[in-house]
């Protein structure tokens, strides 16, 4: 990758430079400008496929009902209105749903990156007995679907007891449906969605920093968690965050574990109103509730994608405002294997 | 490593008496520094060992004994049938066999494709351009947007599916279609056959590939950017061409995380919710109450899906390169 100015000598032309480097010049021009056009051209498709269906969404969601079936209307409304996001902001019980959405994954990811902290923190730098069957099963927690155990688990919880402590004192297990306390309690146990990743992934960037600091702390008479909140917080800040962006964001999309444990008729989350909202449509378009009518599928679909719109906006504005940090941690947790 | 540990010598082994007695207090080995680091290390990593046991190795158990036994919600004790569940998974249940052999070929190819494709977008990204920025900002979006609820919701809408259908077909009809035109054209002139139509089903469904490879783009990038520049001067100044220091510095030395992304990528396609087979399994499960018979069919596809990891990570361990420094 070197630039013609690097070698330039005063005074000559390109030409000339050329003529005396027997072509070469031109051929390596050449080449590096077909390599750039042609990056270019796949950068820019690649993009443009990943953008397009937002942009689209976004135009379809604009228009009113007749627009639809206009087929001289194709991107742009004819006549804009934001009744669509009225509908659908009332089916999906708008202002609720998403404080719960945003007041759920804000504590359930703070638990789960907090936990996992910990735990990466104690594989990467402890040696203890069993260490890599433990990390086995870490990698094994990557591995198994959380479907395979969701009915057993949905079962437990509804007689939830350790080692009959409860039943000896209630005279009965507790029943924790209805209750975040199971998923909250399998946040703070390293058990919630993909966090077998965020263990690997703090793990590999608390293994890349010198063991040195904290030996040195050790020997100023930092103790061992003043040490690890001290010395190793700090440094650890950029990936803790982007674990956190993650584990925030796939939490607020989330829907197995949503509709598994957190989500109830009292309090309604985004993702599970937003996969309902089909049947709801119906009920909310005939005059009669009794007796629902048919929505046109173009409708439908139009009326979904705007509650994707509405799902994906505050993630894409959290997006735009951390991508920097984020790239650049993830830039930073350089894996060492 | 290059600092020294806290403990260099005898480091990761440990005999059977002395993990036992570096949790009784009194015994000789119980104040050493040894066994003092490691009570902390099992400290740290305890909500991990908890949570494993009860909400993961528990259920997984009671789910394997699910899928033996038959099962009636309205009663507590379930008999136990043996493999009978499995036998209907396979031979009764009208969809699950034909879903899981359309759907399996179809998931292999794709995370090849996403793999390679992956690869790829990672190694320009990693290159100087302008706009870099803001191109790695696009392509670590299908992360969001491909998350959770949001991919699978506009497939489930059938008639959503029908419109796209006939949409495709004004489309080929009215000649827009370039890659049937090419696959045609390709055909014709007898160049077509067995390799072209994986390439063409890999090309038709190029947008899930790339919304699919998100989070493997960030892993290789991580690895790319952990190469010291200094081995591509080398090479350079070696006479290396740009294609040969690409397949001996940048490849070798992202290899490792091949075998990563291999397994995050099986995964991800095996548990995504627009799969046919996750989607019967939910409607058996959730549908038709039976609970059994639902867990037979999990553990058959998630055996399936093993299995394909290990064949695969034995395929890539040997081909890795792993580098110590």
């Amino acid at each position: 990758m070197k630039t013609d100015s690097m070698h330039k000598p005063a005074g000559k032309s390109f030409r000339e430079r050329n003529r005396q480097a027997g072509g070469y010049l031109l051929v390596s021009r050449a080449k590096r400008i077909t390599v750039s056009v042609l990056r270019a051209l796949l950068l820019f498709g690649l993009c443009f496929m990943i953008i397009q269906p937002l942009l689209m969404r976004f135009g379809t969601s604009l228009m009113p009902e007749k627009d639809l079936y206009d087929s001289t209307v194709v991107l742009l409304p004819r006549t804009p209105t934001l009744d669509n996001y009225r509908i659908v902001l009332t089916l999906t019980n708008f202002p609720t749903s998403m404080f719960n959405t945003l007041w759920t994954s804000l504590l359930v990811s703070v638990f789960q990156v907090a936990s996992c902290t910990l735990v990466a923190y104690g594989f990467a730098r402890y040696d203890f007995p069993l260490k890599k069957f433990w990390f086995g099963c870490v990698v094994a927690l990557i591995v198994i679907p959380p479907q395979t155990i969701a009915t057993a688990l949905y079962m437990n919880f509804q007689r939830f007891d350790i080692f009959g402590i409860f039943e000896a004192i209630l005279g009965k297990p507790l029943n924790l449906h209805g209750s975040l306390s199971p998923y909250l309690l399998m946040s703070m146990t390293c058990m919630g969605l993909k966090n077998g990743l965020y263990i690997y992934m703090l793990r590999q960037f608390f293994r890349g920093i010198p063991r040195s600091l904290e030996e040195a702390a050790y020997v100023d008479g930092c103790g061992t968690l003043h040490t690890f909140v001290r010395i190793m917080l700090p440094g650890a800040m950029p990936t803790i965050m982007s674990c956190f962006l993650f584990s925030f964001v796939w939490q607020w999309t989330d829907l197995f574990y949503t509709r598994n444990f957190l989500a109830t008729s009292a309090r309604p989350i985004f993702s599970t109103e937003l996969s309902t909202i089909v049947s709801r449509m119906s009920r909310y378009f005939s005059s009669d509730a009794s007796k629902p009518i048919i929505v046109p599928a173009g409708r439908q679909q139009q009326l979904i994608s705007i509650g994707v719109l509405i799902c994906c906006i505050p993630l894409i504005i959290l997006y735009v405002f951390t991508q920097r940090t984020f790239v650049k941690s993830i830039m930073l947790s350089g894996t060492k294997e | 490593m290059t600092n020294a540990p806290l403990n260099a010598p005898r480091r990761g082994q440990w005999t059977f008496t002395e993990s036992i007695c570096m949790f009784i207090p009194g015994t000789s080995f119980y104040k050493t520094m040894r066994a003092r680091n490691a009570r902390r290390g099992v400290l740290f990593i305890l909500p991990f060992i908890t949570g494993f046991l009860v909400f993961m190795l528990r259920p997984l158990l009671q789910s394997l004994v699910m899928s033996m036994s038959s099962i009636n919600i309205s009663q507590t004790d379930w008999p136990f049938v043996g493999l009978e569940n499995y036998k209907y998974a396979l031979s009764v249940d009208p969809y699950f066999n034909q879903y899981l052999v359309e759907e399996i070929p179809r998931m292999a190819i794709n995370a090849v494709a996403t793999l390679v494709i992956s690869f790829v977008i990672a190694v320009i990204l990693n290159q100087e351009f302008k706009g870099r920025t803001l191109a790695r900002a696009i392509f670590f979006l299908p992360v969001i947007l491909a998350s959770g609820v949001l991919p699978g919701i506009e497939s489930q809408n059938e008639f959503y599916n029908m419109m796209q259908g006939l949409a495709q077909e004004v489309a080929n009809a009215s000649g827009v279609d370039l890659s049937a035109a090419l696959e045609d054209l390709l055909t014709v002139s007898g160049i077509g056959g067995g390799l072209f139509d994986i390439l063409f089903t890999m090309i038709d469904s190029v947008y899930d590939i790339v919304m699919a490879s998100g989070i493997q783009i960030i892993v290789f990038l991580s690895g790319l950017q952990a190469i010291s520049p200094s081995l591509y001067e080398a090479a350079d100044v070696e006479g290396c061409t740009a294609w040969e220091s690409f397949w001996k510095i940048t490849f070798p030395m992202v290899s490792p995380l091949l075998l990563v992304n291999c397994i995050y990528t099986i995964i991800d396609f095996f548990m995504k919710n627009d799969n046919r087979v996750m989607e019967r399994i939910n409607e058996v499960m959730y549908s038709q109450f039976r609970f059994g018979e639902s867990s037979a069919m999990s553990w058959i596809y998630f055996g399936i899906a093993l299995l394909f990891i290990a064949v695969s990570a034995f395929i890539i361990s040997k081909g890795v390169h792993y580098y110590e420094d």
